[in-house]
């Protein structure tokens, strides 16, 4: 019997569909093709390779697990098999395609009215808009319920006043999805770019998703109709929803970016010669080697059964939490190992690790810390009380 | 107009490539396949063709000539944008040669009418690159080979195509309906997209066996071929390199040395 691929040892790909496998391949090659020839350069220039927009418009991904609207329609296994791919490229075109699909076109989708879906949702899959998600603020993530951004009715009108920080796609966007607080409570609010009061502008000086656009939003006496509120999203439940969705598809973009690393190990470590031998004929460094495929094929597999469930109707938040938390602690610490097999070559852009170790610093921040999803598994098994 | 582009479903070119041990072909397992892409060309070009010319009304369709698994080759013409594709699917079609696979092409697509038929400049799985001209013989059509540009006449009854030759380009006028092969540089495929790729996994492709076409046992066996597949048998392994040890002036004298007198290459 052949030795099992490295990157899939317990061949969980044989697990999928032959569409799942075909939406996996395009995306694959896509990713070979348009990413990584150009997406370290973007990421030394900090850069966000809008070049890859049209084409991924043109494929479909936008959108791609929504039913109707100029939308592909796939289940949430492909969307994730998406992520991964695009992870595999950089956290920065994954988180893209997350922000548009999940934060974006999903609560316009889940709660918006059916004019709202008229309007907006085909020419978010074409990209003709870009969407960015509003809900952290300067003064916290973890705990959004404390909001300071708050809308006032007045007329048929809402003046939304407030600041966001770390939005993705923010100065890129054409509509904000905004959510601010009013005296019944969380809502969410379409604001269009050029609305008077309405700015953004970019966080400079980052050293992790360089290759994706991360801003502040700004709204001084914003105002905007009443047509432009999702109409079906009450309290904090909405955004929380939202979020759900953007983890599921980081599940599965941290296994992306273990596998790239991994790639780039392999490769150095067969060919590096030291004290007269190749380094992977080394305990140490095949223990290590070893320890990344373990992690690796934990990830995948706990992704799928997650995908699975999502199908099915069944996936409770909190097995999104966990599996958030497990799979991009299993990709940052992956990176960093690879990183550090690498040598002092892998401390430059050439090699993919420390780019896949810096933007995962922000991966297992953003949409809830690991320390929240500890929490938020933490609960379930502890009668519901939240430690947090 | 009526535009047909001719697929086939090969092995990627990263694949590692494997002979069965009776040497009667290579061994399938492990080995992804994609649609060639010389055919991507081809597909690409019916479709922008249609695209870029709406006066035209053309109808793109997708054929193939081969085993079940090839029906995958069809579904990724279909996700581009063909509007139709058309499998040829029976086991008897497995060993046939170009030739013979050109006549059983022809017979399927006689009454349809096709205007132009698009069709890569050759297969990268067994490099023939035969299939495009027999087919333009059989059906007793111009063909014009390794095209890298096409415009069209107004009337699309003719078009132009170029085509490089050693050191230069020939510029081809040809009346239709005729057959094209294309050469890498025509287009640059698109991606398929995944709501039409949804599509087509759910559209029923229309699959004709040898019986349907009128095609006996006898004319489609290996004696009935003008061609056949003798063996396949791997490339003899790389001998080793050799280390040659000194000082750089020596070094170099034996390099010259070897070259000249035992590889006889300088």
């Amino acid at each position: 019997m052949e030795s099992p691929n490295p990157f899939d040892f317990y061949d969980v790909r044989g697990l999928f569909s032959d569409d799942e496998r075909a939406v996996q391949d395009m995306v694959t090659r896509f990713v070979d093709e348009q990413a990584l020839p150009i997406i370290a350069d973007a990421f030394e220039h900090d850069r966000f390779p809008k070049e890859l927009i049209p084409t991924i418009a043109e494929m479909g991904l936008l959108g791609c697990n929504i039913e109707g609207y100029d939308c592909a329609g796939l289940n949430n296994v492909c969307y994730g098999l998406i992520c991964q791919e695009l992870e595999r490229g950089d956290s920065g075109i994954r988180s893209f395609m997350s922000v548009q699909n999940s934060l974006c076109m999903f609560p316009i989708h889940r709660y918006g009215s059916e004019e709202q879906r008229q309007r907006w949702l085909p020419r978010m899959a074409k990209a003709q808009v870009i969407g960015c998600f509003g809900l952290t603020e300067p003064d916290g993530g973890s705990d959004p319920g404390t909001m300071k951004t708050h809308a006032k009715k007045q007329g048929g009108d809402w003046v939304i006043n407030g600041a966001k920080m770390w939005i993705t796609n923010g100065t890129i966007a054409d509509i904000a999805i905004t959510w601010a607080m009013t005296d019944e409570g969380v809502r969410g609010f379409i604001v269009e770019k050029g609305t008077p009061g309405y700015t953004a502008r970019d966080i400079k000086r980052k050293f992790s998703l360089r290759a994706s656009v991360t801003s502040e939003l700004f709204f001084d006496n914003c105002r905007v109709p009443d047509s432009n509120r999702l109409p079906e999203a009450h309290g904090l439940a909405g955004p929380l929803s939202c979020l759900t969705q953007a983890r599921y598809g980081i599940v599965w973009g941290a296994i992306g970016s273990a596998t790239a690393c991994l790639d780039e190990c392999l490769r150095f470590v067969k060919q590096r010669t030291l004290f007269g031998r190749p380094l992977s004929h080394t305990q140490t460094i095949q223990r290590r080697l070893a320890n990344m495929v373990r992690r690796i094929t934990n990830a995948r597999l706990l992704a799928l059964q997650l995908g699975r469930l999502k199908d099915a109707g069944r996936m409770h938040h909190s097995h999104v939490s966990l599996a958030k938390w497990n799979n991009v602690r299993m990709g940052l610490d992956v990176a960093r190992d690879a990183r550090d097999m690498l040598g002092a070559g892998g401390i430059t852009v050439e090699q993919c690790p420390i780019r896949h170790m810096l933007n995962l610093e922000s991966v297992i921040t953003y949409e809830g810390t690991e320390t929240i999803h500890e929490l938020i598994v933490g609960r379930e098994l502890c009668d519901g009380v939240a430690a947090f | 107009m009526k535009i047909l582009a001719l697929t086939k479903y090969v092995p990627e070119s990263t694949a590692v490539i494997k002979v069965k041990p009776d040497g009667s072909g290579i061994d399938p397992a492990g080995v992804k396949f994609v649609l060639n892409p010389f055919c991507e060309f081809a597909v690409e070009e019916a479709i922008r063709t249609k695209e870029k010319n709406p006066a035209a009304k053309a109808e793109v369709t997708a054929l193939t000539c081969g085993p079940a698994a090839c029906a995958e080759a069809l579904r990724t013409a279909l996700a581009m944008g063909t509007d139709h594709a058309i499998h040829l699917c029976d086991n008897a079609f497995a060993g046939i040669d170009e030739l013979t696979m050109a006549r059983v092409i022809a017979r399927a697509i006689a009454q349809r009418g096709f205007d132009v038929i698009f069709a890569g400049k050759v297969a990268i799985d067994y490099d023939s690159g035969q299939l495009g001209p027999a087919l333009a013989e059989c059906l007793d059509w111009p063909h014009v080979g390794a095209v890298t540009a096409i415009e069209w006449g107004a009337d699309f009854k003719s078009l132009t195509a170029r085509r490089r030759i050693e050191g230069a380009e020939e510029v081809v006028e040809v009346k239709l309906p005729a057959l094209l092969t294309c050469e890498k540089g025509l287009n640059e495929a698109r991606y398929p997209s995944l709501p039409k790729l949804m599509k087509a996994k759910k559209a029923p492709l229309e699959t004709l066996d040898a019986a349907a076409l009128g095609f006996s046992a006898a004319e489609l066996s290996p004696t009935a071929c003008a061609t056949r597949m003798g063996e396949f048998a791997p490339p003899p392994p790389r001998p080793p390199g050799r280390m040659l040890e000194g000082e750089p002036a020596e070094l170099a004298k034996q390099l010259v040395k070897i070259l000249r007198e035992e590889e006889k290459l300088i």
